[in-house]
């Protein structure tokens, strides 16, 4: 069908949207063809070693590299004395090597650059440094003096929020609960540690990064080098995962273009895995109080969420653990609040639903409580607080499937008929228990823009700089816009992970299918147009139609938009060991419309898996004397196994919501980590008799507690 | 642009204290390499000879990305030095199917979506077809029932396969996924055992072992 002047059939064959289309990459996954940012190997190319700092706070003193520069196959020797100078970067986690200070350990401060990975991780071992170290202060209390209210916290929500009057509201209320939950700190550890291949040629800089958005990456090597943006290309084509840590441009990235000017050489470093939790981000740490009052028939009175958190010295991230609570439920008295300490600690940032996942642990775990006080079963009394606008702005929800994902999760995991009872199932030296809690999380969706082509062939191409960090992007960008042309999926080629493509927001906040999508959609539907009215064959260099969605998303919405979710979960607990294992798990989400069954259920599920890590085994402890994280290996830093993750399953509903984008979806990437700790220590409760209110729930805080 | 790849890298100095030269027979190919004595298999395989299937997730034996076929066990082989594995043959997911297809569990991991991120996926997949032969071979794993005939082999139930593969950490959690698609494969009348020959066992680190919760 060469030079047909209407390539585009008037009626599509089939829906493309809501197929379980298998991924695009999936073969060059399975035979290790797909490529990371550490496996690109242009000649010449050296390797580079980082040398990170002993102490927790303090300044270098002095810097001794001959003792590295004498070993064979060495070529330099990065520090804050010799590094080029950076622009001052918007994110100053990222101003690597341009002073003497430390502001925490394991803060870069040299980095090696060999012939070879061994010659390089030599020559920085050899590298003397002396401090002069400075008293530190890395140990987060709920009453530390240093406490203050930010303005704002992560995701741009107030830090604090009051209605009415919580106070008298909650002292009149017939029912309470005052519960203190505290959570470690927790790392993300993808399993591609974050690593960057990066060559200059004449005065453009092109850099391999393992990046969950390379436009923004591109864009902030631009700013830090001083270099106009079309200077600089990142490339970002296959990613091993991110949840968060890769979301801002990292220490990898810039290390290696400055490495690469001084050598002019390509340079590739892979951060070391145990380097990771000091550079990379982590979940900071929370301590939640929890109020809530509530009259015999459950319904709330008086609702607070106070949270107590870390930042760095480098910057503030507040995580911002009491939002969902200005969401989930009826609460004509609220006050939600955030207070965070500067402490001398790696900075924290983004890990799977930041806020969401931790606030969600307390205000579900609060939940049941209150529902053992009144003796009322937590399915029910979550229906009864079911807000009619969203609380905190009095906006209609665009939609809100909790009740629905309550009800019929709860018909298909068998919830009912459920003893109420704790601590009375056994099945030889187990005892069992089922928990339940709620999900939600916001509808994000940012501008993005994107290219749609025709070519003469009758094949169509896509091209738009979203991040595939495992979410199958390639894979659902190609169903919407073989959906907006009515083409079937095979004909459209989709051209993704690049700078040099039209510009796009990260993959972050569950909002890269709506962001990316609409934007894609928009071209689609206006080349399909463009080649219904047109009268001529395509010309031989074919057709492209470019659109961007700043205006849509600039009109924002009057609707409260939000994904929300219940888990289910059985667990049983040991006796004699103390050990705690989730026997199954079920996920009912409503998200809108699925447009990818098979890759939504794994991102589903895989959230949950990390929710049981959440609640069973990650645990991370902030040394207060040697001033780090003391968990920094993946053999003290548990992430579930296989063996952890039994029967998970996810379903959703059919939810049609047409205030959210073209293609009628919300975020799937993070909700499924909502709300599932809290459903496992919920059900921990139901078997055990004991509230245990700090996580994760390891055999040691467990065995105290047993019958 | 991208320059193109570079030759298999044979810079340094030659054979002495600080090298040595070998042959490692990686998918049926002999590679005579002269490396230095620190180079890890892992290394040896991504950086010298540019197989960069294998992926390198933790350099400690923690978590499994790097797992290969060494004379047809599973192993870490970031936890092996090169050096001292003169006329091994190696096996990385590159070599795991035909030239002209896919192994078994390559087609299986595809129609499951056991994988979202892929980076733990060629591990998981050579970590899978060690552990089958494994299975076939009769060696028990810690969730064995007492009762089966020694040396028999073993059947691989969801259980069975969750505790063989727990050396093989996926942080997407695409873990249920994997379990059915191993257990797909197993179902395959096709699936090649990939061979194995006994080499000196005192070199190679088994990862059969499962650390779990707790």
């Amino acid at each position: 069908m060469s030079h047909d002047p209407q390539p585009v059939p008037p009626e599509a064959p089939r829906h493309p949207l809501g197929a379980p289309t298998a991924r695009r990459e999936g073969r060059a996954k399975v035979t290790g063809a797909a490529r990371y940012a550490a496996e690109h190997a242009p000649p010449h190319r050296v390797h580079a070693w980082p040398v990170p700092a002993t102490v927790a706070r303090g300044r270098i003193t002095s810097v001794d590299t001959t003792d590295a520069l004498a070993l064979p196959g060495v070529h330099a020797v990065l520090t804050h004395e010799n590094a080029p100078r950076l622009e001052p970067p918007e994110d100053p986690a990222v101003a690597v090597l341009q002073g003497p200070a430390v502001p925490h350990r394991g803060w870069y401060v040299a980095l090696a650059v060999a012939d070879t990975l061994e010659s390089a991780r030599a020559a920085a071992e050899a590298v003397r440094l002396t401090y002069a170290a400075e008293e530190h202060d890395v140990t987060l209390t709920p009453d530390h003096p240093g406490l203050y209210l930010p303005k704002e916290v992560n995701g741009g929500y107030p830090g604090t929020r009051e209605r009415g009057d919580f106070d008298a509201a909650y002292a009149g209320a017939l029912v309470t609960v005052d519960a203190t939950y505290t959570l470690t700190a927790l790392h993300n550890h993808p399993m591609e540690p974050h690593a960057a291949t990066a060559w200059w040629d004449g005065g453009h800089l092109t850099v391999h990064d393992s990046t969950q958005g390379s436009t923004k990456a591109r864009d902030d090597l631009a700013a830090l080098f001083g270099l106009d943006r079309r200077d600089v290309t990142v490339v970002s084509e296959h990613v091993g995962g991110g949840f968060g840590s890769k979301g801002t441009l990292r220490p990898q990235a810039v290390l290696a273009a400055m490495a690469a000017r001084v050598t002019g050489r390509p340079v590739t470093l892979a951060l070391p895995r145990r380097e990771m939790p000091a550079v990379v981000g982590h979940r900071a740490p929370t301590v939640q109080r929890v109020r809530l009052g509530a009259g015999a028939d459950g319904v709330l009175t008086a609702l607070a969420h106070e949270v107590v958190t870390h930042t760095s010295t480098v910057k503030e991230f507040v995580e911002q653990a009491a939002v969902p609570a200005r969401v989930m439920y009826t609460s004509p008295h609220s006050r939600t609040v955030h207070r965070v300490v500067a402490l001398d600690v790696p900075s924290p940032s983004w890990m799977r639903a930041p806020g969401e996942a931790p606030g969600m642990y307390a205000l579900e775990s609060a939940m049941d409580e209150l529902a053992v006080l009144l003796d009322l079963d937590p399915v029910e009394l979550r229906l009864r607080n079911e807000p009619a606008t969203e609380p905190d702005t009095g906006r209609p929800f665009s939609s809100r499937g909790l009740t629905r994902a309550l009800r019929e999760g709860a018909d298909r995991f068998g919830w009912r008929p459920r003893d109420p009872r704790p601590g009375v199932r056994r099945d030889g030296d187990l005892l069992l228990g089922t928990g339940v809690a709620a999900a939600t999380y916001p509808v994000l969706i940012f501008p993005s823009s994107a290219e749609a082509h025709a070519a003469p062939d009758g094949g169509f191409r896509v091209r738009i700089n979203a991040t595939d960090i495992g979410t199958g992007a390639r894979t659902v960008l190609g169903q919407i816009a073989a959906e907006a042309l009515g083409v079937p999926e095979e004909r459209v080629r989709v051209e993704i992970g690049r700078s040099d493509l039209p510009d796009a927001f990260l993959a972050g906040g569950s909002s890269g299918t709506a962001s990316w999508g609409w934007a894609v959609h928009k071209a689609c539907r206006a080349l399909r147009e463009d080649l219904s009215n047109r009268q001529h064959p395509l010309p031989r260099e074919g057709l492209a139609v470019a659109a961007d969605t700043r205006e849509e998303i600039a009109a924002g919405s009057p609707y409260a938009r939000h994904a929300f979710g219940a888990h289910f979960a059985e667990v049983q607990v040991d006796t004699v060991t103390g050990e705690v294992r989730v026997r199954r798990m079920l996920g009912m989400f409503a998200a809108g419309r699925i447009l990818n069954p098979r890759t939504a259920r794994s991102q589903f599920i895989g959230g949950m898996a990390m929710g049981i890590g959440m609640a069973l085994t990650e645990h991370s402890t902030m040394d207060p004397v040697v001033g780090g994280f003391t968990e920094r290996d993946l053999a003290s830093y548990h992430v579930p196994v296989c063996a952890d993750v039994h029967t998970i399953e996810a379903h959703w509903l059919d939810e049609g919501d047409p205030h959210l984008n073209p293609m009628g979806s919300k975020g799937i990437g993070e909700i499924g980590i909502v709300g599932a700790a809290a459903a496992v220590g919920n059900a921990v409760h139901h078997a055990l008799g004991v509230r245990l209110r700090t996580l994760p729930l390891t055999p040691d805080a467990v065995l105290p507690h047993l019958p | 642009m991208e320059p193109t790849a570079s030759p298999p890298d044979a810079a340094g100095p030659p054979p002495g204290a600080t090298r040595s030269t070998v042959t490692l027979h990686v998918n049926g190919v002999p590679h005579r390499l002269t490396l230095d004595h620190r180079t890890t298999a892992l290394d040896a395989l991504r950086v010298h000879l540019g197989l960069t299937g294998t992926k390198k997730g933790c350099d400690h034996g923690q978590c499994g990305a790097c797992t290969v076929l060494v004379d047809g066990w599973r192993a870490n082989s970031c936890l092996l030095l090169a050096v001292a594995l003169d006329g091994s043959a190696l096996t990385t997911v590159e070599g795991l199917a035909d030239a002209d297809g896919l192994h078994p569990l390559q087609h299986a991991f595809m129609e499951r979506d056991a994988f979202q991120c892929g980076y733990c996926t060629p591990g998981q997949l050579c970590s899978a077809a060690g552990m089958l032969q494994e299975a076939a071979d009769g060696h028990p794993s810690h969730v064995t029932p007492d009762t089966v005939t020694p040396g028999a082999p073993v059947e691989l139930t969801a259980d069975e396969i969750r505790e063989r593969m727990s050396g093989n950490l996926c942080r997407c959690g695409a873990y249920p996924r994997i379990v059915e698609a191993i257990g797909d494969a197993t179902a395959h009348p096709a699936a090649p055992p990939v061979p194995h020959t006994v080499h000196g066992i005192g070199a190679v680190s088994v990862n059969g072992g499962g650390r779990t919760a707790s």
